[in-house]
């Protein structure tokens, strides 16, 4: 009986190990307003070691990515983001990061999308 | 012994500190009696820039900041927990299960096929609404709107408009169909006009090097074509056009979509012209009496969820032109075969009274395969793999010659995409086989030939998602003909400043000349064929190999609130190999391998602005310095003219909801005199001068649209009714030592007006 236990108790270790992802996929929001937000965002997730893939879409204001699960995970890659001047839904950026932005990307004071108006 | 301890304590010093500075616990299940813990919740400070997750066993630790006091626990599938904590400490807590979902890790779908990447090579993307400025009617006369490509008669017999990019004729340029190479070979002259516009998506030019993927053929550029696809395309779609010289033209689409993942489409082109036309009175028709019956049918595959997408293409063509003298008739004054002897097989005996003409008769068998797999949770990473066969037989006679090719082509690639690291650093590599097997004969010479090659390449490109990106490739080919080479291409773009962009490349090309199906123009004219050279592998003469470099710039501005760019580009070939094609002596033409020089310099400046809105100006100059040394010195390449301008107006009105409007569309070009080739030999009477004397032409095109199924549009050519009095020199003795129909400068019809219709069902 001990043994059947332990060796479930093993079996779950082991599947949660290789729930380790090397290709996890997530995405989660993020607050911003325009392509140039879109390009600051992905370029600080993709800072992120262990990052392969980040894409933040305008119109819904999420991010999904991939990473490598056994390297970082995804607030690590939110810590980035807000030390950037964006806020996520736990972590908020500070005054100082905010004011970083560019003015056309201030989205705390109009959250609209104006993607079409900021192609690079 | 020591050394231990110090070891161990300095270890832990750190450790100890940071433990009176951090909040640590650990997050499980509420309710789980074997307190399981909670891999991957989120433990941050509410309104921070701290944020951690749990570990593997539901453990955490979090650093304390007297600013905040707030710890937010929070979890898929759980309700999340706020806690109050004025001091670091070590907690135990757990997690209501909840029905909400919240952070959902499933994604949304990609579309498998979508491709978006910020390209370091200068590409130019010409849209459907683009091509519809100019209403008419195939691939050939598509680019009359875009100042990047120049378009000239490539003679004075069967109106076929010949491209040329960075001063260059087309077959410098690789073209492809959706990534197959298509314009090549035996349909060189002739295989822009066998894509009707219709058929046509978009088009992509990349002026310069372009990518390694696609071949090693291309040394001034690349255009792509993409065609229509079942899915996306109008389920009907019916188009007619007639010009006043008699030129019909009919569209049809018919796309259906049988499942949710396979949809079909049907596309039948016709053309026809049976009007004879000679305007400019000298016997010879300005424009030949041809038919064309174009039918393909394609098959899309797309699987978002499993990541397959697939295309399935079978076209069938049958084109038929007749040139010549405007009184000839193929049944009976065909002299290249009727008249030929057993002794002299090559030179026909001619009667008194003959009559010239010329037939180019094409069937050609097109099919290809293309399977791309994107892995569905790996949206950076795919498979693609294409395969395509073509069968092309042309059978041709110009006067006394005969040209008859058949070529049978086939085209295989498999390519891989993934990323190194992240998606900044991408790459593609892959295998390529070609195979082109040739039966020619020129009159009574057989030069018929077959062609292999393998070849393996490897792209990298990377993207800082701001100032530079750049594109590395390399390929390394085996050809039966060309033998084991190395074509590197190198793309770079940088931007100094906002909507600035700055781009550099370099690359090389390499390709076997098909020096008759290339210039089978000069089949129609009286001049003796050399072939100079003997040792070569392609018809006795050296493959062509040429490097290319350019440097552009591209400034985007805003200039009383209303968009436009501005954007100059700077391209050189430098040939190290070139087959020379000299007609610089009035008798005969002349193929040689280049001993010297020879390199094409280009320089354009392009401006577009909205002026008002909806009223589009694009305007454009360009200057060319293309120069070969032929054996009777240093030249400019012959009917290029060294200047160009080029202007394009387009207003719309505003589209009503049914989408009801009007489109007005007015082009010009400009082109500067052109160096003809030399004639001073002939007798006065055959003589042109050393230069053509410069014009310009205008294009408009005016569209109602009455709703978003139905639309008409009327539109005039060369609106100046510019036209060279004299293309076909010798024209009153085709049969005599003078007849040339090769050098045309301008334009052979005058004024011509044109109108069509188009219906569609979404």
């Amino acid at each position: 009986m001990k043994t059947t236990i332990l060796t479930i108790a093993m079996m779950f270790i082991a599947v949660i190990t290789f729930a380790q992802d090397k290709n996890k996929k997530m995405n989660f929001d993020v607050n911003g307003k325009c392509s140039m937000c879109k390009m600051r965002i992905e370029k600080a997730a993709l800072n992120v070691k262990g990052v392969k893939y980040a894409s933040w879409d305008i119109p819904t204001h999420q991010l999904s990515v991939i990473m490598d699960e056994r390297k970082t995970d995804a607030m690590k890659i939110k810590t980035a983001i807000v030390a950037v001047g964006h806020d996520t839904k736990e972590l908020k950026a500070t005054e100082e990061a905010y004011g970083g932005v560019h003015p056309c990307c201030r989205y705390r004071e109009d959250n609209s999308d104006d993607g079409v108006n900021h192609k690079m | 012994m020591n050394k231990f301890i110090i070891g161990i304590f300095l270890t832990l010093v750190p450790w100890l500190v940071w433990s009176q500075e951090k909040v640590e616990g650990l997050i499980f299940e509420e309710g789980d009696s074997n307190v399981m813990g909670l891999p991957g919740a989120n433990v941050y400070w509410m309104d921070s820039q701290l944020g951690v997750v749990t570990n593997i066993d539901g453990k955490f630790s979090i650093p304390f900041e007297k600013e905040f006091n707030r710890l937010i626990v929070s979890y898929v599938g759980y309700e999340s927990d706020t806690l109050t904590i004025n001091k670091p400490k070590t907690l135990r807590l757990g997690l209501k299960p909840s029905n909400e979902l919240d952070e959902v890790v499933v994604s949304q779908k990609k579309d498998a096929v979508q491709k978006t990447y910020f390209s370091p090579q200068n590409v130019i993307t010409v849209n459907s609404a683009e091509l519809l400025k100019a209403a008419c009617c195939n691939l050939a006369e598509s680019f009359e709107t875009n100042p990047s490509i120049d378009v000239n008669l490539s003679d004075g017999l069967t109106g076929t408009k010949q491209i040329q990019m960075l001063g260059l004729t087309s077959p410098y340029l690789l073209i492809t169909q959706e990534n197959i190479p298509m314009v090549r070979g035996a349909s060189q002259a002739y295989g822009l006009t066998f894509t009707p516009g219709t058929w046509i998506e978009s088009i992509q030019i990349t002026k310069g090097a372009g990518s390694v993927v696609n071949g090693y053929e291309s040394i001034s550029g690349q255009i792509n074509t993409e065609l229509v696809k079942p899915l996306t395309d109008n389920a009907i779609f019916v188009n007619g056009y007639a010009n006043e010289n008699g030129r019909y033209e009919v569209n049809t689409h018919f796309n259906k979509k049988l499942t949710d993942k396979l949809s079909t489409g049907l596309y039948i082109h016709g053309n026809k012209r049976t009007q004879k036309e000679d305007s400019n009175k000298d016997g010879f028709l300005d424009a030949p009496l041809a038919g064309q019956i174009n039918v393909m049918n394609r098959w899309q595959y797309q699987n978002p969820e499993k990541g397959w997408v697939s295309f399935f293409n079978v076209r069938f063509l049958n084109d038929e032109k007749q040139v010549g003298q405007t009184n000839f008739n193929p049944e009976t004054d065909r002299v290249d075969n009727n008249r030929r002897t057993p002794s002299i097989p090559e030179a026909p005996v001619l009667g008194v009274a003959e009559v010239w003409g010329s037939e180019i008769n094409t069937r050609r068998f097109d099919t290809s395969l293309k399977l791309g797999y994107v892995f569905p949770e790996l949206p950076f990473q795919s498979f693609g793999f294409q395969t395509a066969y073509s069968l092309h037989k042309q059978d041709s006679y110009f006067g006394v010659r005969t040209y008859d090719i058949n070529h049978e082509s086939i085209f295989t690639s498999l390519l891989f995409n993934s990323i190194i690291g992240d998606t900044r650093n991408k790459f593609k590599t892959g295998l390529s086989f070609a195979y082109d097997g040739y039966d020619e004969v020129v009159t009574t010479t057989d030069y018929s030939r077959e062609d292999t090659s393998v070849g393996a390449f490897i792209e990298y490109s990377y993207e800082n998602l701001e100032k530079v990106s750049l594109t590395a490739g390399l390929r390394v080919d085996n050809h039966n003909r060309l033998g084991t080479f190395v074509t590197p291409r190198f793309h770079i773009r940088y931007t100094p400043w906002e909507k600035g962009s700055l781009r550099g490349s370099f690359g090389r090309g390499k390709r076997a000349a098909n020096i008759f199906a290339e210039n089978q123009q000069l089949f129609a004219s009286a001049r003796e064929i050399k072939i100079v050279n003997t040792t070569g592998s392609v018809y006795g003469l050296e493959p062509e190999d040429a490097w290319n470099y350019g440097v552009s710039f591209l400034q985007g501005f805003n200039f009383l609130n209303r968009k436009g760019d501005i954007s100059a580009d700077y391209y050189v070939t430098d040939f190290k190999n070139q087959i020379v094609v000299d007609w610089e002596n009035p008798q005969e033409v002349s193929f040689y391998n280049l001993e010297g020089e020879s390199g094409a310099q280009s320089f354009q400046i392009e401006m577009n602005y909205e002026v008002l809105s909806r009223l589009n100006f694009r305007t454009a100059y360009k200057f060319y310095d293309v120069s070969t040394d032929y054996r009777s010195g240093s030249l400019q390449k012959p009917l290029q003219a060294q200047h160009r301008f080029f202007v394009n107006l387009g207003y719309d009105t505003k589209a009503k909801d049914n989408g009801a409007q009007w489109k007005f569309d007015y082009t010009l070009h400009s082109l500067g005199k052109m160096r003809l080739p030399d004639t001073s030999s002939n007798s006065t009477q055959y003589q042109l001068g050393e230069y053509s004397s410069p014009y310009s032409l205008m294009n408009a095109q005016m569209t109602k649209v009455f709703s978003n199924t139905f639309e008409v549009y009327i539109g005039g050519e060369n609106l100046t009714g510019v036209q060279q009095n004299n293309p076909v020199l010798g024209a009153n003795n085709p049969f005599g030592p003078n007849f040339d129909t090769t050098i045309v400068y301008a334009p052979i019809m005058g004024r011509m007006f044109y109108g069509g219709f188009r219906f569609k069902i979404l």
